[in-house]
């Protein structure tokens, strides 16, 4: 395949190029250094897998962050970006795949943040509206300007991001997952506007992670994994398999299915209904049992409702229907403490957010779930808790220079197996992880899941989940994928990476 | 006291570093040392019993203010409670008439103590179930009770003021008096109350499980929740806690006066919030101990008192003191401005 070289990049083809971008987080690297070009007056998606490295390219090329290392040359002239307005002055401007909207806002207030028309009196609102009227008329999408953002529901949300960009005029847009949440017919729409725009001589870069509907509309494709650039090819040379191919990687191995017998059902869920904030059923009916010795991996795109099964399960959400059953014992009604005390433990999704107290040490954070066990009386134990703490560091291979240290010192990944080893550390017989590679490297990846299949060996059920068709091939038993709140397929470890993503409904045409 | 209390620690040894993480006691010690000179009788023991005393009742507020703070919320009825529990303690030792019965209580001064500690505790409790059930900002729920125990107090009594709490030798309620004025070898008892007040918080964020759920719930709600703690009575914990200290404040006060105003404490609570952030606390929860708020304590009443006694005008001390938490708060931000905030 072709690779692209350092050479610089030819300035009439090539509209804006990153040259040997890195880009560090501490220790946990999400870029080693990357040869990007965006084409002018053309397409260019870029495919991988969550936490290749898509999002912090982007936020690179827009200015929102800037690189450890590396270039980014305009025109063929080598720039620097202070932040996102000067990359927006310079005609570059980028959806978010995180809606960035003032919901108490409205349309044409959220369209013009931060750089409102000035009139005689003021700002100018009226030409505002008009300019977003006709905005939202371009995009075909019936909105009131003066409506409260918060007051639409999340496709027509993302149509205002959209909106804002295309406001701007730009030469370059850059639009990270823009129809994650577009009904087909507005996906229809946006990619009109696109070939309208890449008309007019505007470029493009598109991330999606529907592959069939980006093959629709993209002039070059580009895959990364794990921080580096895989492939680059036209739209002409590649198909479906060969994004597939260069995204999971031939030769990507995490281990494999450990020999365990597996013994009676751990936990059984049955039935299970979870309704969102608006009563919507985000897990719809959905049963599974698994085994204690046995590994299971869930797969399934972003709002498949992969987490709020596990956060369900665990005591965080409450089910509107069904039954989950540990051990033979119902425990819908126990409290998140109680679960964890019967054995069934979470290693939640965001670590971040949901897994780590930033102001305790690491060894606070790892005695925290089991500070039962070296309480005496009224008293914690600092001996007994001591002793858990270095044999938890020991167990799960926490990279650190002791339990007093804080947490904030460690790697992305010695931080998720303080969070892996914080639960394992209850003696649970059933662990739920939520994407736990999620933004870890490789190697730790590799820990990680060593330390699962090691767990399973001694009898413990383990629920893993997953947005990444590699993870599913590695260790566990049985890959169960899901769609839209429903387990839409079961395979066993034999399966092709091609066969779980079509289940997932991220191949097949929607 | 534990590492709780201390911000990420630094290899190697900095003056700048020390200076700041021991900035409260450094404080304390300037202004002893400043008052010392420009006032004989500053620094006399019998001064400093004196300004202990008087440091009692915000100190042992701030102990509370101090675990509620530690939560990531906020009290502001803490000086309601206080003037509350006075008047109850107050209309306890007038006697509680009862006119189906005919009869006039006087209960014993020990109950007066248990019963006023109770009626604290309850509104503390009242402050958790709003925050940790109905989900009401600890800022406006504590404010709305704020007003409304100060309104029941003042309707209690009429806006009149209880006077002469002594009881009479002949009803056996005497020695309500003993909690304001005794002293155990030469100590003052509030100064001994809030001493057994803030070994025994400092022991229970310390050494006890609660403390550990409290410093991680408050550190971060989520993840604590996810790791089992029970973030919900933890809450309700530390504002019935605070309550109970601010009636235990309202004993003292009241017993120094040896009279119960519905006005008392008024504007306590925001010493209390104050010395707790001078002890190097920080707002957003998860972080401070005991003893910093124990020094910060005193640096306001050290500092006040000091004032006073070289005969700076009163307008002045308010402006002293504010300036000490301007400078405090400041202090905070550079200590916890790049941990604290992670996204």
């Amino acid at each position: 395949m072709t690779r692209r070289t350092h050479d610089m990049p030819d300035a009439r083809t090539v509209v804006l190029a990153a040259r040997n971008v890195a880009k560090s987080y501490g220790n946990v690297h999400a870029l080693k250094g990357v040869n990007f070009d965006i084409h002018r007056g053309q397409v260019t998606t870029l495919f991988g897998e969550n936490g290749a490295g898509k999002s912090t390219l982007m936020k690179i090329l827009s200015g929102v962050i800037q690189p450890t290392t590396g270039q980014i040359i305009l025109d063929g002239q080598p720039v620097g970006f202070a932040d996102a307005n000067e990359a927006r002055d310079r005609g570059i401007s980028i959806i978010h795949q995180e809606l960035s909207l003032a919901p108490n806002l409205s349309v044409r207030d959220n369209i013009f943040m931060g750089r409102e028309l000035r009139g005689p009196l003021g700002v100018d609102f009226a030409e505002e509206e008009r300019q977003t009227r006709r905005l939202m008329e371009e995009l075909e999408e019936d909105i009131d300007p003066l409506i409260p953002v918060e007051e639409l529901r999340l496709g027509q949300q993302q149509i205002v991001e959209i909106a804002r960009a295309l406001s701007v005029d730009s030469r370059i847009l850059i639009m990270d997952e823009p129809t994650s949440a577009l009904s087909a017919s507005e996906v229809e729409v946006l990619f009109k506007v696109i070939r309208d725009l890449t008309a007019k001589g505007v470029s493009i870069v598109y991330i999606s992670h529907h592959l069939e509907e980006a093959l629709t509309i993209t002039d070059h494709a580009v895959v990364l994994r794990d921080g580096t650039m895989t492939a680059y090819a036209p739209r002409a040379d590649i198909d479906l398999d060969w994004i597939v191919r260069n995204m999971v990687g031939e030769n990507y191995d995490l281990g494999s299915p450990p020999d365990s017998d597996k013994r009676a059902v751990a936990l059984s869920i049955r039935n299970l209904s979870v309704p969102d904030a608006t009563g919507k059923d985000l897990v719809q009916g959905l049963s599974l049992d698994v085994r204690a010795g046995e590994i299971v991996c869930i797969y399934g795109l972003m709002g498949a409702g992969r987490t709020e099964l596990l956060e369900t399960c665990a005591g965080r959400l409450r089910a509107t229907g069904g039954e989950i059953v540990l051990d033979g014992h119902e425990i819908s009604h126990l409290s998140i403490g109680d679960r964890i005390a019967r054995g069934l433990a979470l290693v939640p999704e965001d670590r971040q957010r949901d897994g780590l107290v930033q102001s305790m040490s690491v060894g606070q954070n790892l005695s925290l779930a089991s500070i039962g066990t070296f309480t005496r009386g009224l008293f914690t134990s600092p001996r007994d808790e001591r002793k858990l703490v270095e044999d938890t560091i020991r167990k799960v291979t926490v990279k650190t220079s002791g339990g007093g240290a804080p947490i904030g010192s460690l790697s992305g990944g010695n931080q998720q197996k303080v969070v892996i080893g914080k639960m394992l550390a209850t003696n649970p017989r059933v662990i739920l992880l939520d994407e736990p590679s999620r933004g870890i490297d490789i190697g730790a990846k590799a820990e990680v899941f060593r330390l699962l299949a090691e767990g399973a060996r001694q009898g413990l059920a383990v629920i893993y989940s997953t947005s990444e068709v590699g993870e599913c091939l590695s260790i566990a038993h049985r890959i169960v994928v899901m769609h839209k709140g429903r387990i839409s397929a079961e395979f066993d470890s034999a399966v092709t990476k091609e066969k779980i993503m079509a289940a997932s409904g991220e191949s097949v045409a929607a | 006291m534990s590492a709780t209390t201390t911000a990420p620690r630094q290899n190697g040894f900095s003056l700048g570093r020390l200076l700041l993480e021991g900035r409260a006691f450094f404080a304390l010690i300037a202004i002893i040392a400043v008052f010392s000179v420009l006032s004989p009788n500053y620094f006399t023991l019998s001064n400093f019993l004196i300004m202990a005393s008087q440091v009692a009742i915000y100190g042992i507020l701030s102990v509370g203010m101090l675990l509620v703070i530690l939560n990531g919320g906020i009290d502001l009825s803490v000086g309601s409670i206080l003037a509350l529990c006075g008047v109850c303690a107050g209309a306890m030792m007038q006697g509680i008439e009862l006119p189906w019965a005919g009869v006039i209580l006087y209960p014993p001064v020990w109950a007066v103590v248990v019963l006023t500690v109770a009626v604290g505790a309850l509104v503390g409790a009242l402050n958790g179930v709003l925050v940790a059930f109905f989900k009401v900002p600890p800022f406006v729920a504590t404010l709305g009770v704020m007003y409304v125990a100060r309104g029941v107090a003042l309707l209690m009594t009429n806006g009149l003021t209880y006077n002469n709490l002594r009881g009479q030798e002949a009803l056996g309620n005497t020695g309500f008096n003993w909690l304001g004025f005794n002293r155990i070898g030469g100590v003052p008892i509030s100064v001994i109350v809030l001493a057994v007040v803030a070994i025994l918080t400092g022991l229970m964020l310390s050494r006890s499980a609660f403390g550990r759920w409290l410093y991680a719930s408050g550190g971060n709600e989520r993840a604590a929740e996810l790791s089992g703690v029970p973030v919900r009575r933890v809450k309700i914990t530390v504002y019935t806690i605070s309550g109970a200290l601010a009636a235990v404040a309202g004993l003292v006060l009241a017993s120094q006066l040896t009279s119960a105003g519905p006005t008392a404490g008024t504007t306590y609570e925001l010493t209390a919030i104050a010395a707790v952030v001078i002890g190097g606390a920080a707002l957003t929860g998860g972080r401070g101990g005991v003893r910093g708020t124990m020094l910060g304590a005193f640096v306001i009443g050290f500092l006040s008192a000091g004032l006073v006694i070289i005969g700076v005008s009163s307008y002045w001390q308010t402006v002293f003191t504010g300036a000490v938490i301007v400078l405090a708060v400041l202090m905070n931000s550079i200590q916890y401005g790049r941990g604290g905030r992670k996204s």
